[in-house]
């Protein structure tokens, strides 16, 4: 109690303080609370707005359309949120998504076997997921956004290579079904349904990724090493395995997104996959995880891309101009980055106020 | 030198250099269990590189670090946690982005089945949490919400979850780097409380502070280096202050332990 110097006057200035700090301790977890739900917020409002502004977005085949479309990105987003809760990129998603089309349409063209053709996509995935993390992690490189860049390099002008510059046409009916199919027993979209057969792989890859991210322990470590890295080392994470994993897991996403890229368009073209990697990146920001690491959900990261598609397709609806998107785009991911900017400063008034009010 | 038999931890002939830096210039030291030892003494005097040596982050050149007669000179930092010897870095090496049971509980979640690998085994987040809590609780360390991140703490309230975390798993050994040299004068307090719980359990705390007053609440013994070497050991009492600074700052020529 050696601590108790003459300090005294600290102690009778306090009751008044902590009164008025609960009030605002009260508002900044509601305004805390609100930000969290500000990507789900957008989501609605664009919604909400788009339903009145036009007669058949709300439409079951339109909102099939929209489930669709966002299907690669949903994906592709779920991939990059494991990259970015680690303080990562993965600027190479596009180009992985290519080159796994590339070389699975090749099979299915060669060999005529749908197990090879899907395995073969998959595999060279997952391989350039695991170059990516070799790269990055046991070179030593700072960040992984060089690897990656360079990969997203490597990768396109690879796909470009084995496919001769050209689309190589055809793709296994299984994958087929998984691009275009729709769900008929779904009712609202007549005998041929609206529901689209991607949507039940996006679920199916969303609950799968759930499961890593809330139940395992290598998605709390996930987690924690985007946290805190260096006490991630000191309490003896394996902090190495645990960056490498989320490459490859990344690159088995593409692998998948190839997939269903392949089935749309009953084709691999090397080229399928351009600029994927933005719009992924994009989705899990705007979709309310930070830049910053250790924060953020699959839910974010479907929102995120649900936001891009709703806003695409009712600019589309609406007749605006295509190049009006990308701007659009870019405003929502700069209010998506201010939020989380905000979010931080807001946690630091509490933290102050946790101190002040003694608790 | 102090009975080598009763003492949880014991340094002998510590010595440590980095190039031309000599760090740690042949350093003894021992803690019992149930005592408070405060390691003293300005920047640069040895105390950081001495405790990173015993909880394994550096390795000595030569000398040996022994705990409970067991020699660990060579265990890195892993094996000195899952020997008991937990430190709490002025860092607080926290995750703000994670709750205080995901905190307690990083690198060592408690999850099952245990035929998988590590890493794919499910959380038993309920029992992490009812752990967590029942731990606060016995070191009567109050947070105002188990479920809030870590992020939305106080300083003190962080500095609480950093050593709960380190009494938690500890069995031996508590090492504190500085633990109130980011708080308010209430948050110390806490702090300094926290330390008294651990030698009530008999745990052994080396104490690195540059608060006078902190030393002498807590600590049984006082050790002061300077230039990698011990200049000095007693009682941290308010007599004793002046010969602790004047050892501290290298007034007088002070006694060689």
């Amino acid at each position: 109690m050696a601590a108790m110097v003459d300090d005294g006057p600290a102690v009778p200035q306090n009751p008044p303080v902590a009164v008025r700090s609960s009030a605002a301790h009260r508002g900044l977890t509601m305004a805390l609370a609100a930000m969290r739900l500000g990507p789900l917020m957008i989501l609605l409002l664009l919604v909400a707005v788009l339903s009145v502004a036009s007669d058949v977005f709300l439409s079951f085949e339109n909102v099939g359309n929209v489930l669709k479309q966002s299907a690669v990105v949903c994906v592709l987003a779920l991939g990059q949120l494991l990259v970015i809760l680690t303080r990562g990129i993965d600027l190479s998603v596009g180009a992985t998504l290519s080159l796994s089309a590339v070389v699975g349409a090749i099979v299915w063209r060669d060999q005529g076997s749908a197990t090879l053709a899907i395995v073969a996509a998959l595999a060279t995935g997952s391989l350039v997921g695991v170059i990516n993390g070799v790269i990055y992690v046991k070179g030593r490189l700072p960040h992984p956004f060089i690897p990656t860049l360079a990969m997203l390099s490597a990768a396109s002008g690879l796909a470009l290579l084995l496919a001769h510059n050209e689309t190589i046409q055809g793709a296994p009916p299984i994958v087929n079904t998984i691009g275009t199919g729709r769900i008929s027993w779904i009712p609202g979209g007549g005998d041929i349904g609206w529901f689209p057969v991607a949507t039940l792989v996006v679920i199916g890859i969303a609950l799968l990724v759930t499961l890593v991210t809330r139940g395992l322990v290598w998605g709390r470590w996930i987690y924690a090493v985007g946290g805190n890295p260096e006490a991630a080392l000191r309490t003896g994470i394996p902090v190495a395995s645990v960056l490498m994993s989320v490459y490859v897991v990344s690159g088995l996403l593409a692998g998948a997104a190839a997939l269903l890229t392949m089935g749309k368009g009953n084709a691999g073209s090397p080229t399928s996959g351009a600029l994927a990697e933005l719009d992924a990146i994009a989705a899990v920001i705007i979709g309310g995880a930070s830049f910053l690491g250790g924060r953020g959900t699959v839910l974010n990261a479907i929102t995120g891309a649900l936001v891009i598609a709703v806003m695409r397709n009712g600019l589309n609806l609406l007749g605006i101009e295509p190049s009006w998107q990308y701007i659009a785009t870019g405003a929502v991911i700069v209010i998506a980055v201010e939020l989380d900017v905000i979010r931080g400063r807001l946690e630091s008034r509490f933290r102050s106020l946790q101190a002040v009010s003694g608790s | 030198m102090t009975a080598p038999s009763s003492a949880v931890l014991q340094v002998r002939e510590a010595c440590k250099r980095f190039d031309a830096v000599v760090a740690l210039d042949g350093v003894s030291l021992d803690v019992d269990a149930g005592e408070v030892l405060a390691l003293l003494g300005d920047n640069g005097a040895g105390k950081s590189t001495l405790i990173k040596a015993i909880s394994g982050v550096h390795h000595l050149d030569s000398g040996t670090i022994l705990l409970d007669g067991m020699d660990i000179t060579a265990a890195n930092a892993m094996t000195a946690r899952a020997l008991g010897i937990e430190t709490v870095y002025q860092d607080l090496a926290l995750f703000d982005n994670l709750k205080p049971a995901a905190n307690f509980f990083a690198g060592r979640e408690l999850a099952g089945p245990t035929w998988l690998p590590r890493g794919l085994r499910f959380m038993q987040r309920r029992t992490m949490a009812d752990r967590t809590r029942e731990l606060l609780d016995r070191l009567q360390v109050n947070l105002p919400d188990l479920d809030a991140e870590v992020a939305l703490m106080s300083g003190g309230q962080r500095q609480a979850v950093a050593v709960a975390r380190a009494v938690a798993f500890s069995s031996k050994l508590v090492i504190l780097d500085e633990p109130t040299a980011a708080l308010g004068l209430r948050e110390s307090g806490r702090v300094l409380d926290l330390v008294r719980r651990l030698k009530d359990d008999g745990v052994a705390v080396i104490l690195i502070s540059h608060s006078m007053d902190h030393v002498m609440a807590v600590a049984d013994r006082a050790v002061v280096m300077r230039r990698g070497r011990t200049v000095g050991e007693t009682v941290p009492t308010a007599e004793n202050h002046a010969q602790i600074v004047a050892w501290i700052v290298g007034a007088t020529g002070g006694r060689a332990v």
